[in-house]
């Protein structure tokens, strides 16, 4: 019998109240392992891909995956699954903290939401007992209050997760938050959480570890000893993350000239070390912070004008510094905070005030528009009220803005301005001077996402070794093996920054101790290779078309305008065909003989 | 001259931005020995922005920027 799962999954209804225990099909769980895969799969298989994303038919899956809980390294995590009112495609946002790790620990594989409740709810779990309590009270406040606030209802051992006013706006860049600063950040999923009226779910377990159900604990432990030290023993994930957190990115990228300027306009800041990950350690940082059983603590803890809350990674150092040409790392930590407070996703909010920036600038939007604060470059207030603005949005301006750069630079008859991939903003890299990130770019199934198949490891940090960022050789091999081993350590329940130092063979060790599967590393990336043609036949069950596997514009018809990487361009239509080939795709969706050989013959002919 | 520029924690005791002789340098190699980085702590070593060797030639004008193993997100 496969291990690791509790076999326990909870289908809430909001519109009925009714609460359904439903055994957990362990032929399914074994091949798509847990988390993201298995998630996706029974959101396929429920027909969740034609339904109206807002609507009481569309579901929330909160699942965690085998590895969740266990005493593997950075194993705290679990994914929401759902379709995506941003991107209209699969959504699924990763989270860390300790809240999915005490899900398992009260005994549940996943919950699955579905319907609409009549008013403000919240679901109060306490191991097996689920219930669903009057949540009106806590509408409106801000995510951190209300993680304060339930905490002291269910008492110190609770822990939080929540939908700030973003989320009961319907902000299409809304995020649910757990534990105070952790976000599963992308694609909306906020939006979807609001839309059924379920502002929290609350997990007390009794339950501290889930030894219970490892399939060979003694072989987990050595596997587990044997991550850890190689962990350790690597710079990346010993040291380097714990004293700069990701922010050390900044100087990198911007020195080899890919970090994006005022909306992608230029891919050099100047300015950029003012914002960095060295000066922010100089400056604001009042110590480091990790996820549950994580040694890698790559979290940042800063001071905002006196206050002590979560500090920005680098994407939001990137997307409200330079590409909003702003260089105050002071305005950085406090939009991040609000991005926090409000339930945001702190990379497409800044991105959309950037493209609304670069609106402005050509004279799209009208300075009457803005109510009193221009959309100037760098201007620090601009950024601050708009992101306030976008989560509780009171103005035409705002709601426009609050549905997504996509959305508001269609809105304006420019949808070029829009530096975004399938409706969703791309991260901060340049896929100019980057050249394989530009394919993970353009076949992110959850659209512009860097974090599907992180090809800046090889490109840019010479992991697991030095590529020519400037080449396309080979790199569609490569961004599909990334994609692939991904799609395995996000199903698994792992943080993906495990990835600097463990590979293929690591995780395969830890998951056949923990579940009892016997897995080589080249089976476990085919089972990354089935996730991630199950998202796209979920995708094309959603009406994906394949012009929808496309960078913006500016990408391959603009070349860089300043910096190392001037004159620059992506070779996205030479390196697509050549990463349909290595997937067995034709126009951007898998063959019937690729589906068969993955054993996905559910989706043959669909 | 060459400008020199270190990050995270190359900058300890040795400073962020530097401009050296370029006729006193040749290679990437005789700077790091100027600045007594060991070649192990040396994990991304770019030239005008782009991936080198210390091995490589310098010359009038480069910029190099120096970083640690570091990380990624
Ligand atoms: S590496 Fe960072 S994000 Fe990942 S689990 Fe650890 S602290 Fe959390």
């Amino acid at each position: 019998m496969a291990k690791s799962y509790y076999e326990k999954i909870a289908r809430i209804n909001l519109t009925t109240g009714e609460i359904k225990i439903e055994k957990l099909d362990l032929d399914l769980a074994r091949k798509f392992i847990g988390g993201r895969g298995l998630g996706t799969k029974i959101l396929y298989d429920e027909g969740v891909a034609t339904v109206d994303p807002l609507s009481p038919e569309n579901k929330l899956i909160y699942i965690t995956g085998p590895m969740t809980g266990t005493a593997s390294p950075s194993s705290g995590r679990y994914m929401v699954v759902t379709k995506s009112p941003l991107t209209g495609m699969i959504a699924c946002s990763n989270s860390g903290g300790i809240w999915g790790a005490k899900l398992k620990y009260a005994g549940w594989d996943a919950l699955i939401v579905e319907g609409e409740a009549p008013d403000w709810t919240y679901i109060n779990i306490v191991d097996d007992k689920i219930e669903l309590l009057d949540a009106r009270k806590y509408f409106g406040m801000m995510s951190e209050q209300i993680d304060e606030e339930l905490k002291a209802v269910h008492g110190p051992k609770s822990s939080v997760l929540n939908i700030g006013p973003a989320g009961e706006n319907k902000v299409l860049m809304a995020a649910i938050m757990n534990d105070k600063d952790r976000a599963a950040g992308r694609s909306g999923v906020g939006a979807v959480m609001g839309s059924k009226k379920l502002k929290a779910i609350v997990v007390t377990a009794t339950r501290t570890n889930i030894e219970d159900i490892i399939h060979d604990v003694p072989a987990l432990k050595a596997a587990n000893a044997e991550c850890l030290k190689i962990i350790r023993e690597n710079s990346v994930t010993g040291q380097g993350l714990k004293t700069y957190g990701t922010a050390v990115l900044v100087n990198i990228v911007n020195n080899i000239g890919a970090f994006p300027t005022n909306n992608w306009q230029g891919s050099y800041y100047t300015k950029g070390d003012d914002i960095s990950g060295e000066t922010l350690a100089d400056t604001y940082l009042v110590k480091n912070s990790a996820c549950h059983r994580c040694p890698i603590a790559c979290g940042r803890v800063v001071n905002v004008n006196g206050k002590v809350v979560g500090g920005p990674e680098y994407e939001p150092l990137w997307a409200y510094g330079g590409n909003c040409g702003n260089n105050d790392l002071n305005t950085i930590d406090e939009a991040n905070m609000l991005c926090n407070e409000l339930g945001l996703d702190a990379i497409s909010v800044p991105c959309t005030i950037a493209a609304a920036m670069e609106l402005y600038q050509r004279g799209y939007i009208k300075e009457e528009e803005c109510d009193g604060v221009p959309l100037e470059w760098g201007s620090t207030k601009a950024l601050i009220e708009w992101t306030k603005r976008i989560g509780q949005p009171d103005s035409p301006l705002a709601w426009l803005m609050s549905s997504g750069s996509a959305r508001l630079c269609e809105h304006y008859g420019h949808p070029e301005i829009s530096m975004s991939v399938k409706k969703q903003e791309m991260p901060a890299y340049d896929a100019r001077a980057v050249q394989g990130i530009g394919i993970t770019y353009a076949t992110s199934n959850r659209g512009g996402c860097h974090v599907r198949g992180y090809m800046i490891s090889p490109e840019v940090l010479g992991l697991p070794q030095q590529l020519d960022r400037t080449v396309t050789d080979e790199k569609a091999f490569w961004a599909k093996t990334f994609q692939d081993l991904t799609a395995v350590i996000d199903s698994m329940g792992n943080c993906l920054f495990t990835s600097f130092a463990l590979g293929a063979p690591q995780y395969a060790a830890l998951l056949n101790a923990a579940t009892g599967t016997n897995y080589t590393p080249d089976e476990l990336l085919v089972v990354g290779d089935r996730i991630y043609n199950i998202e796209r036949m979920f995708n094309k069950a959603a009406g994906m078309k394949p012009e929808d596997d496309r960078l913006p514009k500016r990408l391959y018809e603009e070349p860089i305008t300043n910096g190392p990487s001037e004159g620059q361009i992506s070779k996205i239509k030479l390196t697509l065909p050549q990463y349909y080939e290595a997937r067995g795709w034709v126009d951007a969706f898998p063959t019937d003989e690729t589906l068969k050989k993955l054993g996905l013959d559910e989706c043959v002919g669909k | 001259m060459i400008e020199v520029r270190l990050f995270a924690t190359l900058r300890k005791d040795r400073g962020k931005v530097m401009q050296l002789p370029a006729s006193e340098f040749s290679d990437g190699v005789s700077i790091l020995e100027h600045f007594a980085i060991p070649r192990e702590e040396v994990a991304i070593f770019l030239i005008n922005g782009f991936h080198s060797k210390p091995e490589d030639p310098v010359k009038d004008g480069d910029i190099l920027a120096i970083f640690p193993p570091v990380g990624g997100g």
